[in-house]
């Protein structure tokens, strides 16, 4: 056990499960109360005197409350202060529109030195907070609420800026983080039945992105797909598009939030309200190989 | 106030750097540096516990400057203290230098936060108390606030949190001029009676001539209780110039040389 880790977290200890760690080490934990700003700023002060602090409390609230605390107290000192923010998406549901983070990718991607990371199940929750605590600066941590499909192996590699083909396939790649890969090996599989090959890429890394691996699939597949419990603006989509900018001319479509605020509703529902959904990739990793045998494959 | 010939000197030559160096870079705040100057000589003369030669010693007491724009002050004291040269004062502001127009601890020996954005120095001074209390730690921190700066909420959960923990090795000094770039306090947002909010959230109180180096040190220095302490420091706005004492327009104004020449002639330069 590493006697330098500290947690804090913001009056939601039993909602994060940051409890079990206060519970086992009372005396390494924090509660600053409903104040996720003064707790951000106060772990970088923590972090600078040479603590390793997991801030945990809900992507919306640390993220978007506590956004210039995390610019300029954490990021602009590069202190070594891990996000552990759990309840992103519309998957945490009957909460609502107030409480769905759709933008907290967009917000941390484009900090300078930060790490964004958006694991696939638990297996790989576990390998990135291990791996992020061996890490120094900065990094992001995103989770759901809900229990996720297990996609990956103990054996599974993880590597922060390493992304992982998870099926291999030739027609198209479909680039996935979050509960996003559960529902694209999904629908890889579907295509399949159908006698499309359909690659699996879990990008849990979305910044360093992997890019000269994402050029590679992209190049050998000449269809991209993204998918992401997020908008569709700032997130993964982008962050892929942006690495294939003036490399690779492949259609590319996104499944994200069409620039919307989520609202209540059983989880299920929501994902079928806001296309995250498996059939949804599916329908578009057809058009987009449709659109590559019209426009005369790769220029 | 009875301040010795060697502390007016060394408050005079303070003043002056801070004066040459806003001149140089036609930019920054001269009201309040010039109000800080005799707040950061008690601490860095007589309270604060550090090692020029070792600026990251893990045992030094931290100093927050949370009003992050008087940093000339600042800068002006640590060069003076031998944290670097009085050479790079006069690159203050300038591309590559390591004075930045706000305190950035990465780039400057002897800054303890990255500050400016008003209010995350006290929440920063309150995790760096936390961790002063861990075990194998004894040291202090010093926070330096505006008053204006008291408007940001942040500075109240930073006080609640403070008392809660009992961070009584935490200290705020309020640079208490009263005025803010709209005007004063009162007529942008008053602060109310400040002394009284502080000691309501559970911090032990008191309050000083913000320009009597002595009396800020001697309080300072007294034994602290279980509370987070809060130092009520009265101060003028432009201290030692007389166009810029008390004057609003002074916040963030570059001097021409007309305006300079005044005020270096009043330095006794």
């Amino acid at each position: 056990m590493d006697e330098n880790v500290l947690v804090v977290d913001a009056d939601l200890a039993h909602a994060t499960m940051s409890v079990d760690f206060a519970n086992q080490y009372p005396d390494r934990f924090y509660n600053f109360g409903i104040a996720e700003a003064n707790m951000m700023a106060a772990a970088s002060g923590l972090a600078n005197s040479g603590y390793k602090v997991f801030a945990s409390t809900f992507a919306l609230f640390g993220t978007g409350r506590a956004y210039e605390q995390i610019r300029n107290s954490i990021c602009y000192t590069h202190a070594n202060v891990k996000l552990g923010l759990s309840h992103a998406g519309p998957s945490c549901g009957e909460d609502g529109g107030s409480h769905q983070s759709i933008e907290d990718i967009a917000l941390m991607r484009v900090l300078p030195g930060m790490t964004v990371l958006a694991p696939c199940d638990a297996i790989e929750m576990r390998k990135a907070v291990f791996a992020a605590a061996a890490k120094d600066g900065p990094i992001y941590i995103r989770t759901g609420r809900l229990p996720t499909d297990i996609c990956t192996t103990e054996a599974t590699p993880f590597e922060i800026g390493k992304s992982v083909v998870l099926m291999e396939g030739t027609d198209v790649v479909i680039f996935a983080c979050g509960i996003m890969v559960a529902q694209a090996l999904e629908a890889a599989q579907a295509l399949n039945a159908e006698g499309i090959s359909a690659a699996v890429v879990n990008v849990h890394t979305i910044k360093p992105l992997d890019e000269e691996s994402i050029l590679h699939m992209a190049v050998t597949c000449g269809a991209v797909v993204t998918a992401e419990e997020h908008s569709v603006i700032g997130g993964l989509g982008s962050a892929i598009a942006e690495a294939l900018m003036g490399k690779a001319y492949v259609p590319f479509e996104q499944v994200g939030i069409q620039d919307r605020f989520g609202q209540s509703g059983k989880p299920q529902d929501l994902f079928r309200e806001y296309g995250l959904t498996a059939e949804a990739i599916t329908k578009a990793c057809i058009r987009v190989i449709g659109q590559k045998s019209a426009s005369g494959k790769k220029r | 106030m009875f301040m010795t010939e060697l502390q007016i000197n060394q408050a005079r030559q303070i003043r002056i750097d801070i004066l040459k160096m806003l001149y140089g870079c036609q930019s920054g705040h001269p009201g309040g540096s010039l109000s800080l100057v005799e707040i950061l000589l008690a601490l860095y003369n007589d309270v604060l516990r550090y090692d020029p030669q070792n600026p990251s010693w893990a045992e030094r007491d931290r100093l927050v400057l949370s009003k992050g724009h008087g940093c000339p002050a600042l800068y002006a004291v640590l060069a003076d203290k031998g944290f670097f040269s009085r050479e790079s004062l006069w690159t203050l502001r300038q591309l590559g230098s390591i004075l930045q127009g706000h305190p950035d601890m990465r780039k400057t020996p002897g800054v303890d936060a990255s500050t400016g954005s008003l209010g995350q120095g006290m929440s920063v001074a309150v995790g760096y108390a936390l961790a002063g209390k861990r075990d194998g730690h004894h040291f202090r921190v010093f926070c330096v606030v505006g008053d204006g700066e008291a408007q940001e909420g942040l500075v109240w959960e930073a006080a609640m949190a403070a008392a809660h923990y009992r961070l009584n090795n935490l200290t705020v000094l309020m640079d208490y001029n009263q005025l803010q770039i709209d005007g004063t306090n009162d007529q942008v947002l008053s602060l109310g009676d400040i002394l009284d909010k502080f000691q309501a959230f559970g911090w032990e109180i008191s309050e000083v001539d913000g320009h009597d180096i002595d009396a800020i040190a001697k309080t300072l220095n007294r034994p602290v209780s279980d509370k987070p302490r809060f130092m009520l420091c009265h101060t003028i706005k432009g201290k030692g110039v007389s166009f810029m004492e008390n004057t609003v327009g002074w916040h963030g104004k570059p001097m021409d040389q007309e305006q300079f020449d005044a005020a270096m002639r009043e330095m006794g330069c």
